[in-house]
């Protein structure tokens, strides 16, 4: 749906351009395929990283590591889990809620989910390029230190 | 052609690896060949417009909008904006980043990039559906209000602690990476 939503905006901006001036149009395709060509060796080994992560990663063998175990060590599993796989979030939150169902703590939940979601040691390299070594390490940390916070927080809400 | 083969080599030696796989166990290396297949063609779908709309934004929004809405001067109204904008994203992470880059060769403010990419990071609309049906209001409802907070934090100390000589590396990194 969203992506859907995405293609139609594309185009018709893309059509809006062409009419209002096509040699500019064009030049905006060419630095788009220059951009995606760019980052496509990263993306793709990305790819290949997540590929073989989550075949040796079964949700099983998630659930066992992080489902019944509770506390602190819990935690620090699910958070390194999250910290470097990289699930679409259409695939993690049910995940997530077949996990707590299995007898998961909402706080191993909740540090995996944000984790999952703000820190990502695979694309440490992609990120680089743009920021730099220090903000992306800056940012990585933080978003680590901060999903702690979250987890903390829904583990007193939500017992 | 050298060229190209060695911005790939990590790809290549990847795809050994995962070759190997297959080779000493066929169960797995088949599933990581699957999902690596499958996400590809996910990737393919979700990122092309998105770098149409890149170029078209490179080539349209001047520099001087882009500093007026979200520079340095920008204030709340900057930070806001930074934050629907991320919001509104529906794709992965990775392609976060060259939309950054394009704000950051644009002139936006550092800590408007920061809350950009935190926001595309976890309060993504669409997701946040999907999050309050399997996880439930209460738990999506803290995470997000969480976030807000946490997001606005995080930008706020990243752009405290770098300094200005690091930022301006980054911003003239940013103007040579999409010269075509």
């Amino acid at each position: 749906m969203a992506t859907a939503l995405v293609y139609l905006v594309t185009w018709l901006l893309l059509i809006f351009s062409l009419v209002k001036d096509k040699q500019k149009t064009i030049t905006a395709i060419k630095k788009a395929w220059k951009s995606f060509e760019n980052i496509l060796p990263q993306i793709l080994s990305i790819m290949v990283i997540i590929g073989i992560l989550l075949a040796l990663l079964t949700p099983a063998t998630i659930s066992q590591l992080i489902g019944n175990r509770s506390g602190w060590i819990g935690m620090i599993i699910a958070s390194t889990i999250g910290s470097i796989a990289l699930i679409p979030g259409f695939v993690a939150f049910p995940l997530a809620a077949a996990l707590l169902e299995h007898g998961a703590g909402y706080m191993q939940i909740a540090v995996f989910i944000s984790t999952l979601m703000m820190v990502g040691i695979i694309t440490i390299p992609l990120e680089i390029n743009y920021f730099g070594k220090k903000a992306t390490i800056l940012r990585n940390s933080m978003a680590f230190a901060f999903s702690y916070i979250v987890a903390v927080i829904i583990g007193v809400f939500l017992k | 052609m050298k060229k190209t083969a060695k911005r790939y080599r990590i790809f290549i030696l990847l795809a050994v690896i995962n070759l190997v796989i297959l080779i000493v166990a066929a169960p797995i290396g088949l599933k990581s060949l699957q999902i690596t297949f499958n996400n590809t063609i996910d990737m393919l779908t979700v990122i092309p417009p998105i770098f149409i709309l890149l170029g078209l934004l490179d080539v349209w929004v001047e520099r001087e909008v882009v500093i007026k809405l979200m520079g340095n001067n920008s204030g709340f109204i900057g930070a806001g904006l930074a934050f629907l904008l991320g919001s509104v994203a529906a794709a992965p992470l990775y392609a976060a980043f060259p939309i950054a880059g394009i704000l950051l060769k644009k002139g936006c403010k550092f800590s408007n990039i920061i809350i950009f990419i935190g926001a595309w990071s976890t309060t993504k609309i669409p997701l946040l559906l999907f999050e309050t049906t399997s996880m439930g209001w209460q738990f999506a409802s803290i995470r997000f209000i969480a976030d807000i907070f946490g997001i606005a934090a995080i930008a706020y100390l990243t752009e405290k602690i770098l300094k200005d000589k690091e930022k301006a590396s980054i911003y003239h990194n940013a103007t040579l990476m999409n010269i075509t």
